[in-house]
């Protein structure tokens, strides 16, 4: 049956899925999936695509673990992925504050937080396995912040009631990866992890049903090859970048995962983004991308606007009973750290209404003279001292003299390829970990869960999964000349010519550009059935568009960073139109999609359970996609309306 | 603004590469130095010449990918920040900028400004790391550190590869990245047992690597982006001392 842009198929299952006592599940998988004995192991090829968080650990557990492991990035150094930019923190559930934190509350906060439509068992797992991530990373010399006698320090984060976040300054990203990323070189001296930087995958092979390899471009030389395996693992990331302007960096791309959808793995819940709310404001047309405030700032920062609209004044002139600490006053529970999704809506409802800040009107103030005065400068220094310096350094202005402008910015897709508990995708030997994947933060995302769920994956969830999958391997040999190998080689050939041959007049980045301004503004924020479905025409058109007026300059063999761009931002435009089918098709609000159809008499999301408590999982189907239901069960934590009031 | 740009093209690692004037008019002052530079390849590519080939990525100063000599700096005038946090109001309308790619032995230039550093990673790989597979991790809280000690170790951690301190360096040497390294890790109780190989691995693959020796000239430390100090080079030194006689 056709429907609004797709049809409707069968039902889909999460197979794997351990049955009993949610406490259990994760050991039980654990006993019943299958062994690869050590001998066996090094017959057996795996393929690592990206070396992030899940990634690199990924890479450097498999390798210790001594199967043959061929890990890929498009970046010159495996360090430079971009988990490497995550400030914030890691959760996990320690206790060390003994505030009432365990594995069940950091289950119960995750599934909350995603609003209801995350897996029980998968949420679980992690907030399980979050704790081993702490001893992990200490072990390997990452330097969180320590109190004075020696012991780990923690902080409440991003609409957590317990402090459970781990932190390093605000680079924790940069060294968690660190610390796998040097893993995995320990790895690569060892000779069990083949690592090809500069190179970027651009197709999947598939024989026989089964994922066994991809075709990569060398970035250097241009050159295509083939890299064969018994498995291959995606931790590419997410999509935000569909956007144009967002927090990631100007690489992050859809490509390997969206060349898997196309191949036949399920996309799941695309429309899933997370909007962040302490973002800095755009200053202009030339903007490239987006820089992030770390959300910790939020903990001594007060959020507010001016009561009176386009109000210009300085705000050190706006008296106090004239602001209006909007966060405070509609959420005093939780304040200014209500989760992100909901201080992002909040900022574009103030600024909608006119009482926005700074250019254009889209930003608002977070302001931390209170804090400096009840803490004083230098202690404000030592904690966020590094974000004042990168504020000052992009905007020209003093944090600690003026309030911070900020406003919201794409982050982070919660959305991503449909994986089973095992992180198995629905083509036998695909698997997908870290943000690539769809797992586990539902519709919404909680601060400092990125890091801890990237890790989980890699480090403990994936080694254990994969070896019930290779212990039928190896599986018989495919070589170069095997008809499925030569076809995608040929359909990566192909692509590029085109794009080389193409008698175009307009440049990659102002399609892109054009596609980011359609997503941002249909399918940003706020979203409406009228505007979802104005916003496919307007793809469908840019895209035809693209494909005839698109220039890419200089050749095949060789450096060419247009050409990358151009691969990328073509399968951008496809995923734009399949996050606004699947906006337009889940009429309910939850989490980061909200449908201004569908919301409570006091303007929050509000969701329709009875209809779409389920994953929207897409098949390919060029311009109809085919939606493939699994529903959702809560068996632990009962679907409430969230409330943060 | 209005700018006058000499780039350094070359198109690639053969060629015989050379500097190549530009005009640019109309540049925001909130603009980027990267951003800057998109400008001009988004004129470039639509005249039908090949755009100007830089390394970048996150540009928010943390993933170390940018790396551009600016006026003979490595990242440019401003102190403490990396090319792609630079902004234009650092500049004056009319200015003449010099755009060069990291220059030193141990990074051999691919294209334009970009050059290949996994020579960085070869040091890694010989003993960069604490020896920790995973699921061998004891409780977290069994070894506690000193505050200052974990401060110390994460002022060194905080080195984001970038490779401005070989570019700096008159002798094209590679001392203060290993030297962060060896600093962070020989700080933290986990990084004691392997203390004395690494070093040992570490220098050698940095010789290996063809980065020259350190002579304490202090460029590096003055161009670094992270603002890393010297004292980790004499850390490096101290430890190598006793490792040296050690293996002897």
């Amino acid at each position: 049956m056709s429907i609004d842009f797709h049809r409707e198929g069968s039902p889909v299952a999460d197979a794997k899925a351990p049955a009993g006592p949610i406490e259990d599940r994760w050991e039980k998988r654990r006993f019943s999936g299958r062994l690869v004995n050590p001998a066996n192991r090094r017959k057996l090829r795996v393929i690592v695509v990206g070396t992030g968080l899940a990634g690199a650990s990924a890479a450097a557990t498999l390798g210790e673990l001594g199967y043959r492991v061929a890990n890929y990035c498009f970046q010159d150094s495996a360090r430079r992925a971009h988990s490497i930019a995550a400030q914030g923190g890691i959760n996990a559930a320690k206790n060390y504050r003994n505030d009432g934190d365990s594995v069940h509350r950091l289950f119960y906060d995750t599934v909350k937080g995603g609003d209801f439509r995350s897996r029980e068992s998968n949420v679980h797992r992690l907030a399980e396995v979050s704790t081993e991530i702490i001893d992990q990373c200490v072990a390997q010399g990452v330097p969180f912040a320590r109190e004075y006698g020696g012991l780990l320090d923690n902080r409440s984060f991003g609409g957590a009631q317990v402090s459970r976040t781990f932190y390093a300054r605000g680079q924790t990203g940069q060294q968690l990866l660190l610390g796998a990323y040097q893993a995995l070189q320990r790895q690569v001296a060892a000779g069990t992890v083949d690592l090809h930087t500069r190179h970027e995958m651009l197709e999947l092979v598939i024989v026989e049903g089964k994922a066994r390899g991809i075709v990569v471009r060398d970035l250097v030389t241009g050159e295509i090859s083939t890299e064969l395996a018994d498995a291959v693992v995606l931790a590419t990331g997410g999509y935000g970048n569909v956007y144009f302007l967002s927090t990631n960096a100007m690489g992050c791309n859809v490509t390997a995962g969206w060349r898997a959808h196309r191949k036949g793995a399920y996309f799941a819940n695309p429309c899933y983004t997370q909007i962040h709310p302490t973002c800095i404001p755009q200053s202009g047309d030339h903007q490239s991308k987006l820089t992030l405030m770390s959300e910790s700032l939020r903990n001594d920062g007060r959020v507010w606007v001016p009561k009176q609209k386009n109000d210009d004044r300085h705000p050190a002139e706006i008296p106090e009973d004239e602001r209006d600490y909007y966060l405070e006053r509609r959420y005093p529970a939780f304040g200014n750290l209500v989760p992100r999704d909901i201080a992002s809506r909040a900022a574009k409802v103030v600024c909608d209404e006119g009482h926005g800040v700074g250019p254009g009107g889209l930003g608002v103030y977070l302001d931390f003279a209170d804090a400096i005065a009840r803490l004083g400068k230098q202690a404000v220094e030592a904690k966020y001292g590094n974000l004042f310096d990168m504020y000052e350094r992009i905007t020209g202005e003093n944090p600690y003299e003026r309030p911070m402008r900020i406003y919201p910015a794409v982050h982070y897709t919660m959305g991503g390829l449909w994986v089973d508990y095992d992180l198995s995708s629905n083509i036998p030997g695909l698997f997908v970990t870290g943000e690539a994947n769809f797992s586990d933060h539902g519709a919404n995302r909680l601060g400092a869960s990125a890091l801890m769920q990237g890790l989980s994956d890699g480090y403990f969830v994936l080694p254990n999964t994969i070896s019930d999958y290779l212990a039928d391997g190896p599986f018989p040999k495919v070589d170069e000349t095997h008809e499925e190998v030569v076809a995608a080689r040929r359909e990566v050939d192909e692509r590029i010519a085109f794009f080389l041959g193409n008698d175009g007049d307009r440049t990659v980045d102002s399609f892109h550009r054009e596609l980011g301004k359609i997503m941002w503004e249909y399918c940003g924020m706020e979203r409406t059935d009228e505007g979802l479905r104005k916003a496919i025409g307007l793809i469908r058109d840019l895209k035809a568009e693209f494909y005839k007026r698109v220039k890419v300059t200089g050749k095949a063999g060789g450096l060419n960073q247009e050409l990358e761009k151009a691969g990328r931002v073509a399968d951008f435009f496809e995923l734009g139109e399949l996050m606004c089918i699947d906006a337009l098709h889940r009429t309910e609000s939850c989490g980061g999609h909200f449908r201004a159809e569908s919301q409570t008499e006091d303007g929050e999301a509000k969701r329709d359970d009875e209809h779409f408590s389920y994953v929207a999982a897409w098949e390919y189907g060029g311009d109809e996609p085919v939606l493939h239901k699994e529903s959702l069960v809560f068996e632990y934590v009962k679907p409430t309306q969230r409330s943060y009031k | 603004m209005k700018l006058k740009l000499r780039i350094w093209r070359q198109s690639d690692a053969d060629a015989k590469g050379g500097m190549v004037a530009y005009e640019l008019d109309q540049v925001s002052e909130d603009a980027s130095f990267l951003e800057m530079l998109d400008v001009l390849n988004e004129r470039l590519i639509s005249e039908g010449e090949d755009p100007v080939a830089f390394d970048h990525d996150c540009r928010e100063g943390i993933c170390g990918s940018c790396s551009l000599v600016i006026d003979g700096q490595p990242h440019g005038p401003q102190a403490a920040t990396t090319t792609c946090q630079l902004h234009m109001r650092k500049f004056k309308d009319g200015d003449s900028i010099d755009v060069e790619p990291w220059r030193a032995g141990a990074f051999p230039v691919i294209k334009d400004l970009v050059v290949d550093r996994s020579a960085f990673d070869a040091i890694i790989q010989a003993g960069g790391y604490i020896s920790a597979p995973t699921g061998t991790a004891p409780d977290a809280h069994a070894a506690p550190i000193p505050k200052q000690d974990a401060d110390a170790a994460f002022s060194a951690a905080a080195c984001i590869g970038c490779g401005a301190c070989v570019a700096a360096c008159p002798n094209g040497s590679g001392m203060l990245f290993m030297a962060a390294k060896v600093a962070h890790l020989g700080l933290t109780p986990q990084g004691q047992p392997e203390r004395h190989t690494r070093v040992l691995g570490m220098v050698a693959a940095h010789d290996q690597a063809g980065f020259g020796g350190c002579t304490n000239t202090g460029e590096c430390s003055a161009a670094c982006p992270k603002e890393i100090g010297l004292d980790v080079i004499g850390r490096l030194n101290r430890d190598f001392r006793k490792a040296a006689t050690r293996a002897a």
